[in-house]
């Protein structure tokens, strides 16, 4: 079948309009087409999630393992509960895992830093099942009260010594 | 006084009434039976002309935004020690705003433009009227096949700008002022999601598509058939078309993001 140059052109343009597509939702976006097969969700209660987002990385050394599914509010008493998707390919996580919110540098995104605990079935220790909430939690760290602590540790500690205070800051 | 506000309102009437004749005139390009095998040619050619001949200023103008936006944002973060976070300048940038708005832009001048004029000369040496007269309804013919070519091809467009504007911020700041590759795409990649900014992005670039077409169309269509009034619709076009796409930007901006 013959077709006309025309059509060949048109043709080419919504080809290169998909082409274009799917490079921006791969490549820029960072869309990963395999995603939500194979997860498995575990709980986590906080006192202060943060600034914490949906979809924020969770992490085991690093290594991205996760994300989190959903935030919300324990109607009963009042604490945040984070939901995340961890991939099934990493079930060993044992009860005594630490899951706490930290900071990629200063200013960066927060995101979930999990602790692998020890495993050991006399001590009752088990592995972390769809559903399952952390024991051992860390909660974020605010700034803004880190400053506050800061600023009233150096107030009372400059008054009793100023020198020995410009002594460990060169250290 | 009573002249000022006969004029004000005559001039209001006047407007009110064209709105609804672009309004009348849409309904019944759109509202059809459709007929796909003979109308498909006709919405290819449209396609190709006002998609794929715009594609060279397109891909040129994205080129050289996203090139400027990626040396202004190089220069600028360099005083922050955040240079890491050019992919994401660059990418957000284009693809929240400047990917739809400027290809938007592009689009009523380069075919905006010569639809009105196309469509204002049919009418001008009254072959809107002989095509009526052989029973040939002008506005499924001439109309509605420029409309879909404009609604198809304005995305298309707004896709490619953006992804010629973001090789273009990398290809400055990473191939030429020496920025990590792999931390320029992580940045973007950690920042830019689909649903989010991608979508949006898409659903902006249609909504101004319809808007830029139907004034384009329209003036054609309403224009007095004498070349001042050619001249006086196209100008129109341009000139309604850029402030549309500003102000529904703004709009939709609020809407979405």
């Amino acid at each position: 079948m013959k077709y006309l140059k025309t059509e060949i052109a048109v043709g080419f343009f919504v080809l290169a309009g998909i082409i274009a597509a799917v490079v921006l939702s791969l490549k820029v976006a960072g869309l990963v087409l395999n995603s939500d097969s194979d997860v498995y969700t575990l709980h986590a209660k906080f006192d202060n999630i943060g600034s914490l987002k949906l979809r924020a990385p969770v992490k085991i050394g690093g290594v991205l393992v996760g994300r989190v599914s959903a935030i919300r509010l324990d109607p009963k008493n009042m604490t945040p509960v984070v939901d995340m998707e961890i991939q099934a390919s990493c079930d060993k996580l044992s009860s005594e895992s630490r899951a706490s919110i930290q900071t990629a540098g200063i200013i960066g995104e927060q995101y979930i830093s999990i602790t692998p605990g020890f495993y050991d079935e006399d001590a009752g220790t088990t592995y972390l099942k769809n559903g399952d909430y952390f024991e051992d939690t860390g909660s974020a760290l605010v700034l803004e009260d880190l400053i506050g602590k800061f600023l009233y540790s150096a107030g009372s500690s400059s008054k009793k010594d100023d020198g020995k205070d410009g002594a460990e800051a060169q250290k | 006084m009573a002249d000022f506000l006969g004029f004000l309102g005559r001039y209001f009437l006047k407007r009110v009434a064209a709105l609804g004749r672009s309004f009348l005139m849409m309904v019944n390009a759109l509202c059809a039976r459709p007929d796909f095998k003979r109308h498909s040619i006709l919405l290819v050619r449209e396609i190709y002309f006002i998609g794929v001949q715009s594609v060279i200023i397109i891909i040129v103008s994205g080129l050289f935004i996203g090139m400027v936006l990626g040396l202004q944002g190089f220069n600028i973060l360099k005083d922050f020690m955040a240079t890491g976070s050019l992919g994401t300048l660059v990418a957000l940038a284009i693809i929240r705003e400047l990917g739809p708005v400027v290809a938007a832009l592009l689009y009523a001048g380069r075919a905006g433009s010569a639809l009105t004029a196309e469509i204002g000369q049919l009418k001008a040496s009254e072959q809107l009227s002989a095509m009526e007269m052989m029973a040939a309804d002008p506005l499924h013919r001439v109309i509605a096949p420029r409309f879909w070519a404009g609604v198809i091809s304005l995305p298309v467009l707004s896709l490619l700008f953006t992804l010629v504007g973001i090789y273009g911020g990398k290809f400055v700041g990473v191939d030429w002022l020496g920025l990590d590759d792999g931390i320029f795409w992580s940045a973007m990649q950690g920042s830019v999601d689909l649903l989010d900014d991608l979508v949006p992005m898409v659903v902006k670039s249609v909504v101004f598509a319809i808007v830029c077409t139907w004034i384009a169309l329209f003036n054609g269509y309403d224009c007095r058939p004498t070349s001042a009034g050619i001249s006086a619709a196209t100008t129109a076009t341009v000139v309604q078309s850029s402030l549309a796409v500003l102000g529904l930007d703004f709009v939709l901006t609020a809407l979405m993001f």
